[in-house]
């Protein structure tokens, strides 16, 4: 196809914010589907279909949290399902890298100013459930001087561990995986209706972390690196 | 001699101490003993993070973990991504993969990519400068025209239009069609992409166009950032041509790339045709998008390019006398894959930090495939794509007999730069993104012998091999740590017929001429190029994981920073080091080759170590130190882990050429 006519017709898409609905072109999608002979009973009939499912089951539980403000949330359905993301774990008194990373997510919303809480939302999940009360969460929510869009959360310790092994801050080791002090510092981040996924260091430079989730907020981006 | 991993002498019982040191860390974390902080509150760990050697703990250690079951990497565990060796330590712990649907061996034939298609001109036609205003995202003008326009037009003759495309096609019979993404030269597109037959003294330039379905429309199958980045892999190419991390385009964009097809040294070292022994041969095409290489290499963005020249001609009664192209000279691209139990579907483990392992062989987009061939030599260029595996290749016969051999076959070249001369092996080891050209005569073998290329490396996750096959240690042991805690005597090295036979040959073909170069009449390739040169500095880098975070001296990739400028036409030496005691990270250099001098103060002794790289693998425990001489062009280039899911997550670092080099040892 002609470069030129459809840069035209992409520009006009272009920088449009995504539509809550945007998994709304699921059913048309014309890219070579499969008849889907072997799938399991009730599975959906497309490609991109049973990929959100198998995402969803796999890395996206439902699980019950409650946010610092005491509000009882459904991980999907109120906290990722038609929105871009970004996501760690992090404790309340941690002293290790903790600081680091929730310092530079403080500076990371700060950069991309009225976008959070409305095209991108932030998550902190505690590791220590049992330690951190959701006192503790809005305490250190506050110290870090977080503004409306970035939730801290807790939950009931197993759905925790589910999660944290759900959303890949897990190590297979479990003996590793147990010393908290070498816990996993990225930042996992995504756009769920457009199943785009990734994943940065949380001790990256803040603008950089920065520009990496404006790509799950306007994906339609070109960029060069002058030298 | 014994050495530590910054190359100082150390004494025998000092460096027995260190291997100790690490292995009971390893224990200490079995045991229970975690945290760094109770580490050095027992007084067991040092501020340095060595190990005071500790005695006693060994016996409870593999104590623990006798119960452990046997795991193999055929044998993924499935089934909710449950790990089945608890109190291990991380270089035995098995990833956690879904089993993929059976599909039959050896039913479908190879497929061998055709030759790339040039056109004869493109619209709208390449310009010095970015043509922005027809959509064109480059970085910055063409360098080889500005260095002689008569050499290098900015419209040379050679051109070719590549579309990257999303298309439906067959990876196996057994499973249903996948959507994947590939490249068109305007016959359709294919995925592993059509293959560059390209000259020495030919440049050319290769339109990319990201037609692939916009982000904000599609419906991707579950991984895949419809966002690209072209990178000619180990080409001595001009950085606005490079395909960087950090230059990337959607769909209805493009990027002229222009691709000198000049030796290094042209415009410096060696005026004005570049010095012949850096002539390079196998090289590859793949997307390089920063944060998403894993995911769409994976989903198909990749292919080969052949370099030819007066020596390697591709023409088997010329030159070297290497075996015809394409006829004989047969590009292999592997790939490891996993497909969704239920519906067969392609599947990319997104949530995975530390590598990915699939249980289906792809040998150029084709599981297990089998190929015929005539009982005569043929040169074969293999390619290991990744994501995170690493192969050790043997010729596996007798397998049907139940029986089976190890064939011996030539090693030709290493990250596809022909070595000296020929080399009988009976395997040969590659990492992601590695290349090695061989030859095999099947005119050794009776007619309708079946033979297999057969994986036989033990590798049980993303971390690298199992064997912790440090070269710090002499090699005369095929078990490892792993196996003793494993209580499994997992090998380093499979039995013949136990690893994965992933092409099947079949000398069925009808006999023909061959008047190829007989390897073993010792011919003579090119000499590598003197490594004497004083370095103007050398530099430190070392790989590890912080946190989880994959880093590089600590640090992170971050497309806004170069962390250090080289400065054109100098030498530098790099010392690659990995302390992690239990990671091989797969370390690509862009721009220029090197070789490497030593590891761990050793010269190399492996084959695949001794020619000129492009990557080199790093192994746990190693220091590696290489040679370069950066020529000719200037601008960005990135280095970074191939295993791609290392790459994604931070462990690249940008840096540039320039006029006047810095001084930062430590980048």
């Amino acid at each position: 196809m002609n470069a030129l006519s459809r840069r035209e017709m992409l520009g006009m898409l272009g920088m449009a914010p995504l539509a809550v609905g945007g998994v709304g072109g699921l059913a048309r999608t014309a890219y070579g589907e499969t008849s889907a002979a072997a799938a399991a009973p009730g599975a959906p009939k497309t490609i991109a279909g049973r990929a959100r499912a198998r995402i969803q089951e796999q890395h996206l539980p439902n699980l019950p949290l409650i946010t610092h403000e005491g509000k009882r949330v459904l991980f999907y359905d109120d906290l990722v399902k038609n929105k871009n993301v970004s996501m760690n774990f992090f404790y309340a008194n941690c002293d290790e890298i903790c600081p680091l990373v929730m310092a530079n997510l403080a500076k990371v919303q700060r950069l991309l100013g009225k976008q959070v809480g409305r095209d991108l939302y932030m998550y902190s999940f505690t590791l220590k459930p049992t330690e951190d009360s959701v006192d503790d969460l809005r305490e250190h929510r506050k110290m870090l001087g977080a503004l409306p869009g970035w939730t801290f959360l807790t939950g009931k310790p197993e759905d925790i561990e589910t999660l944290r092994a759900a959303i890949g801050f897990k190590y297979p080791d479990p003996a590793i995986d147990a010393d908290k002090t070498q816990h996993i510092g990225n930042i996992r981040y995504g756009n769920e209706p457009l199943m785009l996924w990734s994943a940065c260091p949380g001790m990256a430079h803040a603008d950089w972390i920065a520009e990496t989730l404006q790509w799950m907020i306007h994906p339609q981006v070109d960029r060069v690196q002058k030298s | 001699m014994y050495y530590n991993v910054f190359g100082e002498k150390v004494s025998k019982r000092r460096f027995k101490q260190m291997c100790a040191a690490a292995k009971n860390r390893r224990e200490l974390i079995a045991a229970g003993v975690t945290s760094r902080r109770e580490m050095f509150k027992m007084g067991l760990l040092t501020a340095g993070g060595l190990l005071i050697a500790k005695h006693g703990l060994s016996s409870r250690a593999l104590a623990q973990s006798t119960a452990v079951p046997p795991v193999t990497t055929n044998n993924p565990p499935s089934g909710g991504g449950q790990n089945l060796s608890p109190g291990t330590n991380q270089n035995c712990v098995p990833g956690n993969q879904t089993m993929s649907p059976p599909t039959r061996p050896f039913i479908v034939p190879l497929t061998v990519m055709p030759t790339a298609r040039q056109v004869p001109s493109l619209t709208p036609t390449p310009t010095l400068n970015p043509n922005t205003g027809a959509g064109e995202v480059r970085a910055a003008a063409f360098q080889a025209p500005g260095i002689s326009m008569s050499r290098f037009p900015v419209v040379p003759q050679t051109l070719y239009q590549f579309n990257q495309r999303q298309f439906t096609t067959s990876q196996h019979p057994d499973l249903p069609p996948q959507t994947i993404w590939g490249f068109d030269d305007g016959t359709g597109p294919r995925s592993p992409g059509p293959t560059y037959q390209a000259f020495y003294g030919k440049p050319q330039i290769t339109r990319n166009i990201n037609s692939l379905p916009s982000i904000t429309e599609v419906n991707n199958t579950g991984f895949g950032m419809a966002s690209v980045s072209t990178h000619l892999h180990n080409a001595h190419n001009p950085s606005e041509s490079d395909g960087n991390p950090c230059d990337f385009y959607t769909s209805g964009r493009f990027c002229d790339q222009y691709y000198p097809n000049v030796l290094a040294g042209f415009n410096s070292t060696n005026e004005p045709n570049g010095d012949i022994n850096e002539s390079l041969s196998t090289l590859w095409y793949h997307d390089h998008r920063v944060d998403f290489t894993s995911q769409n290499t994976y989903k198909g963005l990749a292919g080969f390019y052949c370099l030819f020249n007066q020596f390697d001609t591709g023409n088997e009664e010329t030159g070297f006398r290497l075996p015809s192209f394409p006829e004989f000279d047969i590009p292999l691209l592997f790939a490891d894959r996993t497909y969704d139990p239920h519906s067969g579907d392609l599947v990319f483990d997104l949530f995975n930090l530390d590598g990915i392992l699939g249980d289906k062989f792809l040998v150029n987009g084709q599981i297990q495939p089998f190929f015929e061939v005539s009982p005569r030599r043929y040169r074969f260029r293999l390619l290991d794509t990744g994501p995170s595996r690493f192969y050790e290749f043997f010729l596996t016969g007798g397998v049907a007999a139940g029986s089976p051999n190890t064939n011996p076959f030539w090693l030709i070249a290493t990250d596809g730069n022909l070595i000296p001369a020929p080399v009988q092996v009976t395997s040969v080891r590659i990492g992601p993104a590695e290349r090695v050209d061989i030859i095999i005569d099947f005119s050794k073998f009776t007619p309708g012998t079946t033979l297999y290329l057969e994986n036989r490396l033990n590798q049980l996750n993303g971390q690298g091999p199992a064997a912790v096959d440090s070269q710090v240690a002499p090699q005369n042991s095929t078990t490892t740590e792993c196996s003793l805690v494993l209580n499994n005597n997992q090998p380093a090295i499979k039995a013949a017929g136990a690893g994965n036979l992933v092409l099947q040959f079949r000398v069925t073909g009808p006999q023909v001429a061959d008047n190829s170069v007989n390897p073993a009449s010792k011919p003579s390739f090119y000499q590598l190029p003197s490594t004497a040169a004083e370095p103007r500095i050398v530099r430190t880098f070392k790989f590890d994981r912080l946190n989880g975070q994959w880093s590089i001296n600590g640090q992170f990739m971050d497309c806004n920073t170069f962390r250090f400028a080289v400065q054109q036409n100098s030498v530098e030496q790099w010392l690659l080091t990995n302390l992690t005691g239990d990671w091989t990270h797969p370390v690509h250099i862009h721009l220029e080759e090197h070789q490497i001098l030593t590891r761990n103060r050793v010269p190399p002794t492996v084959a695949t170590d001794m020619g000129r790289k492009d990557v080199t693998q790093l192994h746990p425990n190693e220091r590696a130190q290489l040679f370069f001489r950066f020529r000719d062009w200037v601008g960005k280039y990135p280095m970074h882990c191939h295993n791609v899911v290392h790459e994604d997550h931070a462990m690249m670092a940008l840096w540039h050429v320039v006029a006047e080099g810095d001084d930062i040892n430590v980048p």
